[in-house]
């Protein structure tokens, strides 16, 4: 088309949407502006003027436009401005300069998606359920839901019912059955109770300073977390960030510090590997090295023996669903609860394999949620003593020979070094049952018995809570051995063999594994090849500009506080791509940069979440630290430690878009395959906000234009919902469903894998000595020994029982040899800290909010006993204690008690109960409240942080990792009157 | 005859995953359904709510889970202290009028079950509906139901004669029969609840070493007569279940190839764990 028509067409399409439209004709009238469209080479161009809502128009030049958007020449502009647009062509002219612009940015970012927009008003969204209602569709950390609205409010949420349209569902034959799962989704508790998040009164309505902080005067940096908040407009809120963000970067590259909680709500886009990164990219900052959480003994340990450093340690899942219901004779679940955090779809699963009569075991100081509803064998060992547990294990399957031999010939390597520790040949300690009892606490029978059932029977091992690897036993201090032992249990009864594996039925439905969908890790729009898996299949399928962080500066999560406060730590890096690289220590500050004087705080609260949590406070009250931004879309616990607050909206607030658990390549590739329908949804903006919150999205937009930076992050314009668009075009989706179709129903069903062409069992090809045939392209072809395919990721291709990767590198807690060391804060290497304090803390994640999303005052799961218990007008977070432990206490079900030791003091009330070991407490890591008695940091919490009690040593000394399971504490009946005070003095500034 | 709604709550199948306690809190709060309920309280109203149970002590403890919620009695105490505040529809749901009942706390009191809760701010007795707005725009299940992901709900319309056949056929039971207020909520498995066992680990020496037993066979015996039997499992542990609490003195024998060994305890409110029984 000739670019003079297109030009002349614009306008009119203006003036047309703006008569059918009514929201059209008032976007319009929101600015006025002149917009001159010209090429470089032969000049021509049309200006386009908005004025009081109407558009006008002329050929030629005007005389005072307020931005110009210059085209190389015609061609370029003919094919930028023709739809339907290719936005590969549209990057590539604006990379290479074919289309430069020249004025006020935020007013071209307006002008752009105005024009942009007027496509989205042909729209159809949501199914009309009749009588005013619609039905929207969003997506939820707990799972996918269809969200009913009414007059603008939300009526209800449920799980999906998928329907006859919707693809058939996979079937599984086993010993003479067939299994096949429900016609729906299912959803956590954290994504059951989202309508009370999104009502809550916690939520943050309105920008907020602090009343003492005034950012070019006294800044009152100690009140941090004491002082009151008066409400402000957004663009006061935007002034005083963008200028203090002038400011830290004219002090030089790093003085502004990001902090995020490792998850969001659901969604690609909204996600902050997607936005959050990408705005971060354009400004340059210190970013914090996330340490691998939850992975902690898998990553730190494991991975040493068999590689899998992409998924962090843990293991691969094909196909062992199937093989598990039709082979297992019996299944071992090792610290592994997947019913406490991780949906409900594996329970079903779990359900078909009681159904079967596969025997269950249960190794867990608690009586878990899994082991509860499954029933079975319950071995209860005291807390971080399950590596003397497995050693003995293995000291019955070498004495009485009936480990699997020609594995460990053929497989294996330093099996004799192995076999020499546990017979006691190098430390005089045979690893007999009667020596684990002693550590244990079980009796040496229980442990001989159990040897003898797994070396005659098919045993799936399930460790850790996804069965593969992740969370439980491998969080504590003795969590790098604990993992190592479960891959040396792995590799003695052949793994890989059919029916005998790693798994619990949580991952490795048979679902399709090729369709293409992006994961949230993928980092959607952030362009940020970097610290997202955007390189493997995103950036190409769905082309974006890339964006790069300038500073080179991070700092371990663990130790922003020290880092902040003048006294860093070393920390070692997250290192996915091979198992060495985690040995390259990081420092701060870095060669260049300078130290951190402002941190960005977006969402979550770290005193719920971070291990010696009173750090945190400490830190806030920092005169190093000048300014604080906090961006979240409840009142938390460590909201009032900032000086600015911005409200942000949910979910349901805004556009996005999501599939179901698809975390995309990267540390739980195929992590979808814990479900047993891959369902895609469109998360549609179903309300507007509540009272002026915002989207992540378009409060990151305002400041960027406040820094010219506009057009830049949003690709000249675009909104949350093209980018939605643009997502789902990307997919395989598209080939099925068009997008004005997703964008009606709302979800869409990934038809089901043909049962011929499921993937193969997972390390089967190495049981086998095939080459590896499993749908996951690790580890990288660099880090094969030989030919490209064969064998594990270690110098040896082989499972390692005494790992190479170890023995070249020195960290006294991690011997080559996989020695049992005793947890810390015993007897013998800590007597002080022993004789003062007698229970252990188990601080699990939480079954009911995820993490503490869905802990806030007014979310439905407050009501639940099992989280929190009311006493008087407070909700106070549940702890678990042993019925002996609460007699010697005189503590009864619903008392107040208090938690306590050197590093913090916590009030929780009780539930007493026979499922936990006598000596054991367990109370969840789910506050996202904290409320001191005092003052803050420096006295009792009344709120449920129980994280202040953890200890911040790393996992092993030379990693970065936390330790939260296992820590001394004490408990008594909480008296009302707080006498807690921090054992060593606080760090003062 | 007139087909009714019954609800049918499969204890063993649930796990306290809570889907269906904010089912029913999503459904009613912030959300007026007029002739049915107005809107509970954002907080502490629990008209679904779920009870727990632990059974025995280490290494033999189980936990179980029992959602419970109105009855909708077919001789239902609230009705009759309600008058015309308390209605029953032709299908068997019972309804307390979101009008009429204003101000009547009494209602509250009547209910034995403790099933219908006070909202405060709107002076009015409230109580979960069994969806019945939901019914009656077309709804084929509960949203209990539809949240429920282990199948532990399943309403059943049918005919009273049906459901009493039902009822027997897969060992059904209601809250406190004795009461006489004929529930339309039944329970299958309720002996989690309302039921002890006796378990014990069954040990012995083989070959000089002190190993579990697997296989043996133990005999519970009442007054000289055999009422239960079970074989230990791999660790040696065995649990004979649904005894009745308070039912007094037990004998037990142990034997297998390895020993036998004999036991005596004393069923009193819960559960008995015996401890190590050693063969010989």
């Amino acid at each position: 088309m000739k670019l003079a028509i297109i030009l002349w067409g614009i306008p009119w399409a203006m003036r047309v949407c703006s008569w059918v439209y009514p929201k059209f004709a008032e976007a319009l009238k929101e600015r006025d502006a002149v917009a001159q469209f010209r090429t470089r080479g032969q000049p021509m161009g049309r200006w386009i003027q908005v004025k009081n809502g109407k558009v006008s128009s002329g050929a030629g030049f005007h005389a005072q436009p307020d931005f110009s958007i210059y085209f190389k020449d015609r061609k370029t502009a003919a094919d930028f401005l023709t739809p339907p647009f290719d936005h590969l062509e549209r990057i590539h002219a604006a990379k290479n300069f074919y289309i430069t612009m020249e004025g006020p940015d935020d007013l071209i970012v307006w002008f752009m998606h105005l024009v942009a927009s007027m496509e989205t008003y042909t729209w159809t969204k949501g199914t009309d359920m009749g009588d005013g209602v619609t039905r929207y569709t969003n997506g939820t950390n707990g799972g996918p839901i269809f969200v009913y609205v009414k007059d603008g409010k939300i009526l209800r949420t449920t799980p999906m019912n998928l329907d006859e349209s919707d693809p058939d569902s996979y079937t599984i034959k086993a010993r003479g059955k067939e299994f096949k799962p429900p016609r729906k989704t299912t959803l956590a508790a954290h994504g059951a109770c989202q309508k009370s998040m999104v009502y809550s009164k916690n939520r943050i309505l309105k920008p907020m300073k602090r009343v003492d902080f005034d950012h070019k005067g006294e800044r009152n940096i100690q009140n941090r977390g004491k002082s009151e908040f008066v409400e402000i407009e957004w663009d006061e809120a935007i002034d005083i960030v963008a200028s203090e963000m002038k400011r830290c970067k004219a002090v030089g590259p790093g003085a502004i510090a990001v902090a995020n909680g490792s998850h969001h709500q659901w969604g690609n886009l909204g996600h902050y590997l997607s936005a959050f990164n990408r705005f971060w990219n354009l400004i340059g900052v210190t970013k914090l090295m996330h340490s691998p959480d939850s992975w902690e003994g898998w990553f730190w340990g494991a991975q040493h023996h068999w590689g899998n450093s992409m998924r962090l340690g843990a293991t691969e899942p094909y196909g062992t669903i199937e093989d598990c219901l039709k082979n297992a004779e019996m299944m071992v679940f090792w610290s592994s609860d997947p019913d406490a955090s991780y949906g409900f779809e594996g329970t079903q699963r779990r359900r078909w394999a009681k159904e079967l009569g596969i025997k269950m075991v249960h190794i867990d100081p608690y009586l878990n949620h899994t082991a509860a509803h499954l029933g079975g064998k319950w071995i209860s060992p005291k807390v971080g003593t399950d590596t003397a547990f497995a050693q003995a294990l293995t000291y019955i399957w070498i004495t009485e020979e009936t480990y699997d031999k020609e594995f460990v010939e053929k497989r294996t390597t330093g099996f004799e070094e192995w076999k020499a520790h546990v017979l006691g040949e190098d430390d005089g300690i045979p690893k007999t049952p009667e020596w684990a009892e002693q550590e244990t606490g079980i009796p040496a029978r229980d442990c001989r018995a159990l040897a003898r059932e797994w070396a005659s029977k098919n045993t799936y091992l399930g460790a850790g809570g996804w069965g593969i690897g992740l969370g439980g036993a491998c969080r504590g201090p003795t969590g790098a051995q604990w993992a190592r032992m479960m891959t040396i249990l792995g590799a003695m009864q052949g793994m890989g063999s059919e029916g005998s594996n790693f798994g619990n039925l949580q991952f490795g439905a048979p679902v399709d594994m090729n369709f293409y969908f992006p994961g949230y890790a993928e980092g959607s729009m952030s362009g940020d090849l970097a610290y997202s898996a955007n390189s493997t299949n995103n950036y190409q399928r769905m082309p974006h500009i890339v964006t790069m962080n300038s500073v080179k500066q991070v700092i371990p999560r663990m130790w922003l506080p020290e880092a902040i406060m003048g006294k860093p730590k070393l920390g070692y890096v997250t290192a996915v791509d091979s198992v060495v690289g985690q040995f390259f220590p990081i420092g701060y500050p870095s060669p260049g940069h300078v130290p951190v004087e402002m941190i960005y705080k977006y969402g979550s609260s770290s005193l719920g979440t971070q291990v010696d949590s009173n750090r945190w406070i400490n830190m806030y009250q920092h005169e190093n630290l000048k300014f604080v931004v906090n961006q979240s879309v409840w009142w938390e616990g460590e909201t009032p430690f900032s000086d600015v607050i911005l409200p942000a909206c949910t979910v349901f607030e805004r556009w996005d878009i999501g599939e179901w658990l698809n975390v995309g390549p990267g540390y739980v590739h195929h992590m979808y395959s814990m479900n047993n329908h891959r369902v895609i949804s469109l998360q549609h903006k179903a309300i507007e906000p509540e009272g002026e919150a915002k989207s992540d999205y378009d409060i990151f937009l305002a400041i960027s234009e406040r820094m010219d930076l506009g057009a830049v992050f949003s690709e000249g314009g675009n909104s949350e919902l093209e980018w939605c668009k643009r997502a789902y075009e990307s997919s395989d989706a598209v080939k099925t469903m068009s997008w004005r179709k997703f964008l009606k129903k709302g979800y869409f069903v990934v038809p089901q894998e043909p049962e011929e062409s499921r993937p193969p069992l997972g390390l089967n090809w190495f049981y086998e000595g095939r080459k590896k045939d499993v749908p996951e392209p690790y580890p990288l072809p660099s880090d094969f020994v030989e030919n490209y395919g064969e064998g594990l990721q270690t110098p040896s291709g082989k499972y390692e029982f005494v790992p190479t990767t170890l023995k070249r590198f020195d960290d006294p807690e991690r011997p080559p040899v996989n020695k049992y060391i005793k947890t810390f804060e015993n007897a013998e290497n800590e007597p002080e800290v022993a004789a003062k304090y007698k229970l252990r803390l188990l601080t699990p994640h939480s079954r009911y909010p995820f993490h503490l999303m869905g802990d806030d005052e007014g979310c439905f799961l407050r009501d639940i006993r099992e989280h929190r218990i009311k006493v008087g007008e407070h909700h106070y977070l549940t702890c678990r204690l042993s019925r002996e432990d609460a007699a010697a206490r005189d503590i009864k079900d619903d008392d107040l008690i208090r938690l306590w030791n050197d590093r913090g003091s916590v009030v929780c009330a009780a539930q007493v109960t026979d499922r936990l070991r006598p000596g054991v407490i367990s109370a969840p890591t789910a506050s996202a409240e904290y409320r001191p008695a005092g003052e803050p940091g420096k006295s009792t919490d009344l709120g449920g942080c129980v994280n202040v009690l953890n200890p911040s040593k790393p996992i092993t000394t030379k990693a970065h990792g936390i330790r939260p399971n296992g820590t001394l504490i004490e408990v008594e009946k909480w008296t009302g009157v707080d006498t807690w005070k921090p054992a060593a003095p606080v760090e003062a500034a | 005859m007139a087909k009714k709604w019954n609800m049918i709550v499969d204890i063993e199948r649930c796990n306290n995953c809570r889907g269906c306690f904010l089912a029913v809190k999503d459904e009613h709060t912030g959300n007026d359904f007029p002739g049915y309920a107005a809107e509970q309280p954002a907080m502490g109203a629990n008209w679904l709510d779920i009870e727990r149970k632990e059974r025995g002590v280490y290494p033999i403890v189980d936990a179980h889970f029992m959602p419970t919620m109105c009855n909708h009695c077919d001789d239902a105490p609230c009705m009759k202290v309600g008058g015309d505040a308390v209605k029953k529809r032709a299908d068997g749901i019972v309804i307390i009028d979101p009008v009429k009942a204003k101000g009547r706390k009494d209602i509250v009191e009547s209910c034995p079950y403790g099933s219908i809760s006070w909202n405060e701010e709107l002076q009015l007795p409230q109580a979960w509906i069994f969806d019945a707005h939901l019914f009656d725009t077309g709804w084929k299940e509960t949203r209990e139901e539809q949240q429920c992901p282990t199948n532990v709900f399943r309403s059943v319309k049918v005919s009273d004669s049906e459901m009493q056949k039902m009822a027997v056929e897969e060992g059904l039971e209601v809250l406190q029969p004795e009461l006489g207020t004929k529930p339309r909520v039944y329970y299958k498995n309720m002996h989690f609840f309302t039921r002890c066992f006796v378990g014990g680990s069954v040990t012995g020496l083989v070959n000089g070493v002190d190993e579990c037993i697997e296989g043996a066979e133990v005999i519970l015996k009442k007054d000289g007569s055999e009422v239960g039997r079970a074989i230990t499992d791999t660790f040696g542990e065995f649990k004979i279940d649904k005894l009745q609490p308070g039912s007094g003195a037990y004998e037990l024998d142990v034997s297998s190839s390895v020993g036998k060994v004999a036991s005596s305890f004393e069923l009193a409110a819960d559960s008995v764990y015996l401890g190590v029984l050693e063969l010989v």
